[in-house]
């Protein structure tokens, strides 16, 4: 393995303090506000990360083509831009595409070519699979059978933005000051067993669920092996992916409530379930049963995010940080309260959930006509 | 960057790195200096650590994790909440936060005081120690998450849960696992279920009192409570029941 130290640890320090920095962001009412102090937040917390890997998930981020299914996709190699190209002729009608824009950032090296498409799938849509399906299984076929290809973003009038580098140099990269979203998630990489590569960063996203996450999932074989059967194909070659597909399967696919998910990655002790009452009991054991694998072991603390919602999750003996900030409207999840208070000094509430429990953002009631309104051109 | 005045200097912490700042630190306690006002503290790390002389030092905004790390002799005051790391193995002096704190704090605390006028996260006082007179004290106004005074191998952990409603009880399970020394004074109940199994359960004796009395004394001016009033609630004291619960696990 290449010698990372000197990237890792520039001050020859005999202690390395990185661990990955999550932070998120969300106006309740669905209004959609500008990156730049998500983007300060991320930053304040840079010496978690070590500049293998940032990102950020962007909620409303295309009101204008709300209703296509947003691809971002890297491209390693000119060959697979023309397979997938050629593939999403084939598959989608291409109501739009444009290389996303960047700007000349010196710490960004070697960055892939990264193109955005809007397709809408009516034409093609096989009679009983749902438009969501649909494009699940297209993004697989992509990541997996076509050469030199990444879809990292697939969801309607989101998108994820990430690459090798400081999370603030990513978001220089890609111009991000310059969007609007109702909801942001932010990471700081510090990759602990996987390769710091362009695919490798947060968030993970499949569909509109996104994760960013900070810790290690080591039941990462035994989930991945369980989404498989369900058509699910981990092609980034780190732990974390795992943890957007289980969302999307028990969430979208499964319909079970947050709560009850979040019993299911991070499900209380034998000796817990063994003191609660009958029938919350029973709910217990059966979802052990039933999703025993796709209890994610190790530690993590993540954030989850489609539309309409951001969870803010902890492993059950919460081995890594979370912690929350409320201030009006707006819900903020970090690592560190320090990456909070730097954009929102004076918050209504702060306070730390306990490991296991859930955080939950939901937009408003009415919220929702806001998130497709308005518009506006990214130029960089 | 850092004003004087009458052997009290202020320091706008405001996008300085922390490494800068620690040295900016370490520079300003070598003169006379009595007091430093740090403004504009923002997460950078290890504020107090390698500092030998007892100044104190206030703190305006959220300091970043291990403050007071191996920090010997200075007060610090935060006004605001405290992250991760708080007070690890600091050797002697005393950090007052009025807000809560993080996860691990006062982790392998070997001297000095610590006191929390709200809750705190998970692992308070994680393997603090003592040796003869160093002793180290964490206080806690509010209540604590799980594994508090986890392995804990000496001093003194006080649990008040002042803002439990009344009749509410603490919620932290495991606690003191692993502990094989120190003890903790908690005020309120816990349930059996909810103690590592290598804690014993007590009532309070003379000794424990005068401990109690002294170190929730200090507790109260600090935060403006009444501290005959916070003593008059029952205690129970956790102690280890073996001082080597793992001693012959490899010995035969």
């Amino acid at each position: 393995m290449r010698d990372i130290g000197r990237i890792n640890n520039p001050n020859q320090d005999n202690k390395i303090i990185d661990a990955c920095s999550i932070f998120g962001a969300m106006d309740t009412t669905g209004k959609r506000f500008s990156g730049e102090g998500v983007i300060r937040a991320i930053a304040n917390m840079h010496d978690r990360g070590n500049g293998l890997g940032g990102g950020f998930a962007v909620y409303g981020l295309y009101p204008d083509y709300a209703n296509q299914y947003a691809f971002h996709v890297m491209f390693l190699s000119q060959q697979g831009r023309q397979e997938t190209e050629a593939f999403l002729k084939d598959n989608f009608d291409l109501i739009e595409q444009q290389e996303v824009p960047t700007r000349l950032a010196p710490p960004i090296k070697h960055p892939p070519l990264v193109r955005r498409y809007f397709l809408d799938i009516n034409k093609n849509k096989p009679g009983k699979q749902s438009g969501d399906d649909y494009v699940l299984e297209k993004v697989m076929t992509i990541n997996t059978k076509l050469s030199d290809s990444f879809v990292f973003s697939s969801g309607k009038n989101m998108g994820v933005f990430k690459g090798v580098g400081y999370p603030e140099e990513i978001a220089d990269y890609f111009c991000l000051e310059q969007y609007q979203g109702y909801l942001w998630t932010a990471h700081g990489r510090f990759p602990t067993n996987s390769p710091g590569w362009w695919g490798g960063a947060h968030p993970f996203c499949i569909l509109d669920w996104t994760v960013i996450h900070n810790g290690e999932i080591s039941s990462y074989g035994i989930n991945r092996r369980y989404l498989e059967q369900f058509g699910y194909q981990c092609t980034m070659q780190t732990d974390t992916e795992v943890v957007a597909y289980a969302v999307d399967l028990l969430m979208r696919q499964h319909h079970l409530p947050l709560e009850v998910v979040a019993k299911i990655l991070a499900p209380p002790f034998w000796n817990t379930i063994g003191r609660l009452p009958k029938e919350e009991q029973k709910l217990m054991l059966a979802l052990r049963q039933v999703y025993g694998s796709l209890l994610l072991n190790g530690p993590f603390a993540v954030i989850i995010a489609h539309h309409g919602e951001m969870i803010g999750l902890t492993d059950r003996i919460r081995l890594r940080p979370l912690t929350v900030g409320e201030k009006g409207d707006m819900l903020y999840l970090s690592s560190e309260e320090s990456a909070i208070r730097l954009i929102a000094p004076e918050l209504d509430k702060a306070w730390i959930p306990m490991g296991g429990q859930p955080v939950v953002g939901r937009l408003k009631v009415g919220a929702k006509n806001r998130v497709t309104a308005g518009g506006g051109e990214i130029r960089c | 960057m850092a004003s004087r005045k009458n052997s009290v200097v202020k320091m706008d912490a405001g996008g300085v790195y922390y490494r800068e700042l620690n040295a900016n630190l370490r520079k300003a306690v070598t003169n006379s200096t009595r007091r430093i006002e740090l403004r504009n503290v923002y997460g950078q790390r290890y504020i107090g650590t390698d500092l030998n002389k007892p100044v104190e030092i206030e703190i305006f905004g959220t300091p970043g994790n291990d403050l007071g790390a191996f920090m010997n002799g200075p007060r610090i005051i935060v006004w605001g909440n405290a992250q991760d790391g708080c007070g690890n193995t600091m050797n002697e002096g005393e950090i007052v936060i009025h807000g809560h704190a993080g996860d691990i704090i006062g982790l392998s605390a070997r001297g000095g005081k610590i006191f929390v006028r709200d809750d705190v996260g998970y692992r308070a006082g994680i393997h603090m120690k003592e040796y003869r007179d160093r002793k180290p004290a964490l206080v806690i106004g509010g209540t604590a998450q799980d594994f508090v005074g986890e392995y804990m191998a000496g001093g003194v952990l006080i649990l008040l849960g002042l803002n439990l409603k009344e009749g509410e009880s603490h919620k932290a399970n495991f606690i003191g696992t692993g502990m094989h020394g120190g003890v903790i004074y908690l005020r309120g109940s816990v349930e059996e279920y909810q103690l590592g199994k290598e804690v014993g359960v007590a009532q309070l004796e003379d000794a424990d009192r005068q401990v109690l009395k002294q170190l929730v004394g200090e507790f109260a001016a600090h935060f403006g409570y009444d501290a005959g009033e916070i003593l008059k609630h029952k205690f129970i004291k956790l102690f280890p029941r073996w001082l080597r619960p793992y001693g012959r696990l490899y010995a035969y």
